[in-house]
């Protein structure tokens, strides 16, 4: 896997607002066709370095490159290019509340791609059956789906125009255990059938568990450490013992055992 | 995404195509190219193309085996097409399936099974009485509301009244600085230019008969019983019943109102009753203020257009107002405030989940309010002639 150059690259990135700097000199690479789940204390500044890669906050220093361009270095036309090889899931799912949640799906596809309206309609509500919904979800809109159906109906539009990367900020986060379980599941067979490499934003220790192949830790502006989860549980560091070390974490553990 | 060898596969999309050997009704399809995203379109009309040439075939293999690439699109294509076959009783089988792509054709297998749901065709006529009815049924039941909030708002005053320390004097007196501080320049600006305007035009009408000192006397009836406490009323709804709308409708969005109902404070008493009040405290003296700016934009004008003196305007002044004059305007106030403040807030409430919704209930609230501080003036003006006013 590591003799693949990576999909993302992340190198000394700083970003800071106002006079706090968020991220201080953080790098982080993600291979073609894994899992990386992203962990950190809240308000460590995962989301933020998640955002700066997909163009959202700006950075201060460092080079991001994605498929190995440069993303500072693209002009508009190859951006927007760049763009549609990726999608995010939102950690509230942002989708758009005066659409359905057919239409929420079918949006990227109609700006992106001139198909028939046949075609857009026919690969939304596949999207749809693949993350797990039923048919008869797609006429509601996101004010009447439950969580755990947004954060779906929010991936299947991340998944839309089938891209290479997908961010996941905090996917099952307000989820049950039961629906987090399934939604792990889900993740980890999409990332299998469609071939998607993952950069997923988390605070779930079963998730990390589940899914993730490597995980990287954010402490005080920089990653600290990365590595499968065998790896973070022997950790010496004394931030990764107590997060992995603590009650919630040796369940972990146990399991693993 | 299944990249066969593609590196990131970013910028390079090779070409697609769909070959067909026929042997009597056999039919051999061979899917090369980059069966993706980006060639969707051409695929699309590549596989119906096909679908529709070899009408005959009893049997269809595809081939898949030259796909360079292949995305959940292309596969739903090549889903399709196999679907096609099958509907006209012909076999169909998909071969040379690679590992990594073989849980996307099985993923596709099975969606889009259940038949579109069949929408009846609507009926015109119906549809535009459906409409009508709907309206007129909405219209109705946002009298219904209105009347609810009316009484929501007497009974927390009420119990306000009752028990005064439970009145929220510091979110008051914030929305009295919104409405009523914060409004001055604005609303002073605006009457003082309808002042100079009616001043204006009045002028130039009795200027040609010589009574250009009854321009005062217009200016000051209409400015202190109608135009004043109207215009002040419109700037007030469009600037403080916008914002009350937007802001009690995206507390509903982010179910803040049900965390207050569930604390056991009434949403009426907390949110609702401190905004009527700073509004029917400020739209008063917002008019009052208002009305000055209109005779000083008048007598302004008086001055400088048709030069008449500071003096004599301050004198005809005198004698065109007339207490009940400048009462009427006062007396309409604080009542229109009332109707904005209740419209505004009752819209609000109405607020469901999308943003949508909320940028409908603030128009309505703007719109409906202004409308009905217009009927209520309409009330008014026949009430005060019926008392001789």
């Amino acid at each position: 896997m590591t003799n693949s150059p990576p999909v993302i690259s992340v190198r000394d990135v700083v970003v800071s607002f106002g006079g706090t700097t968020v991220l201080d000199r953080a790098s982080v690479d993600v291979f073609e066709g894994e899992i990386l789940g992203f962990v950190g204390g809240s308000g460590a500044g995962k989301s933020v370095l998640m955002r700066a890669i997909i163009g959202l906050v700006p950075k201060r220093h460092g080079t991001i490159e994605v498929f190995g361009y440069d993303l500072a270095a693209l002009n508009d036309r190859q951006r927007r290019a760049l763009e549609q090889r990726w999608g995010v899931l939102f950690q509230q799912g942002a989708l758009f509340s005066s659409l359905t949640a057919l239409q929420n799906v079918q949006f990227p596809i109609r700006e992106y791609l001139k198909l028939s309206p046949r075609l857009i309609e026919e690969i939304a509500l596949a999207k749809l059956e693949m993350v797990g919904l039923s048919a008869d979800v797609r006429g509601k809109y996101p004010a009447e789906l439950s969580g755990g159906m947004i954060k779906r109906v929010a991936l299947a539009r991340a998944l839309a125009l089938d891209p290479d990367i997908v961010f996941l900020d905090e996917p099952t986060s307000g989820l049950d255990p039961i629906g987090a379980a399934e939604f792990d599941e889900l993740i980890r067979t999409l990332q299998r059938t469609l071939g998607l490499s993952v950069f997923m934003v988390t605070h779930d220790l079963d998730s990390l568990h589940a899914v993730c192949d490597r995980i990287a830790v954010l402490s005080e502006g920089r990653v600290i450490a990365t590595g499968p989860i065998e790896t973070m549980l022997a950790s010496e560091h004394p931030w990764l013992r107590s997060y992995f070390g603590g009650k919630r974490g040796r369940q972990v553990q146990g399991l693993l055992q | 995404m299944a990249c066969g060898g593609a590196g990131v596969g970013y910028w390079t999309v090779s070409a697609v195509s769909l070959t067909a050997k026929t042997d009597g009704e056999r039919l051999a399809l061979v899917a090369a190219g980059s069966w993706t995203a980006e060639r969707a379109a051409e695929l699309e009309k590549i596989i119906e193309e096909t679908a529709r040439r070899h009408v005959g075939a009893r049997s269809v293999d595809i081939d898949l085996t030259k796909l360079e690439r292949l995305d959940t699109f292309g596969a739903w294509l090549i889903e399709r097409l196999k679907r096609t076959f099958l509907v006209r009783g012909s076999a169909a089988r998909i071969t040379g399936l690679s590992d990594i792509d073989r849980g996307l054709i099985e993923e596709l297998r099975l969606v889009n099974q259940a038949p579109a749901p069949r929408r009846a065709a609507p009926n015109r006529i119906l549809l535009a009485l459906d409409a009508v009815g709907r309206s007129i049924a909405e219209i109705g039941w946002s009298l219904v509301l209105l009347v609810q909030m009316f009484g929501a708002l007497t009974s927390a005053a009420l119990g306000t009244i009752a028990h005064p320390t439970r009145l929220r004097l510091t979110s008051m007196v914030h929305h009295l600085e919104r409405v009523g501080w914060r409004a001055v320049p604005i609303i002073a600006l605006s009457t003082f230019m309808i002042g100079a305007i009616l001043a204006q035009q009045g002028i130039f009408r009795f200027r040609t008969v010589g009574l250009d000192i009854y321009v005062v006397d217009m200016v000051t009836v209409l400015v202190l019983r109608e135009v004043g406490v109207l215009i002040v009323c419109v700037m007030v709804a469009g600037r403080s019943g916008s914002a009350y709308t937007a802001e009690i409708g995206s507390m509903k969005m982010r179910e803040e109102i049900d965390a207050l109902r569930t604390m056991g404070l009434d949403p009426v008493e907390v949110l609702v009753l401190p905004r009527i009040i700073a509004l029917v405290i400020a739209v008063p003296l917002l008019t009052f203020i208002g009305s000055i700016a209109a005779l000083y934009g008048a007598g302004l004008v008086c001055w400088l257009y048709a030069g008449m003196a500071p003096e004599i305007f301050l004198e005809r002044l005198r004698e065109a107002i007339w207490l009940p004059t400048f009462a009427v305007g006062m007396i309409k106030a604080p009542f229109m405030a009332l109707t904005i403040g209740l419209v505004a807030c009752s819209e609000g409430f109405k607020v469901e989940g999308s943003a949508a919704s909320l940028g409908r209930q603030t128009t309505a609230s703007v719109v409906k309010s202004i409308f009905l501080v217009i009927v209520l003036d309409g009330v008014f003006a026949m009430f005060f002639a019926g008392i001789g006013m």
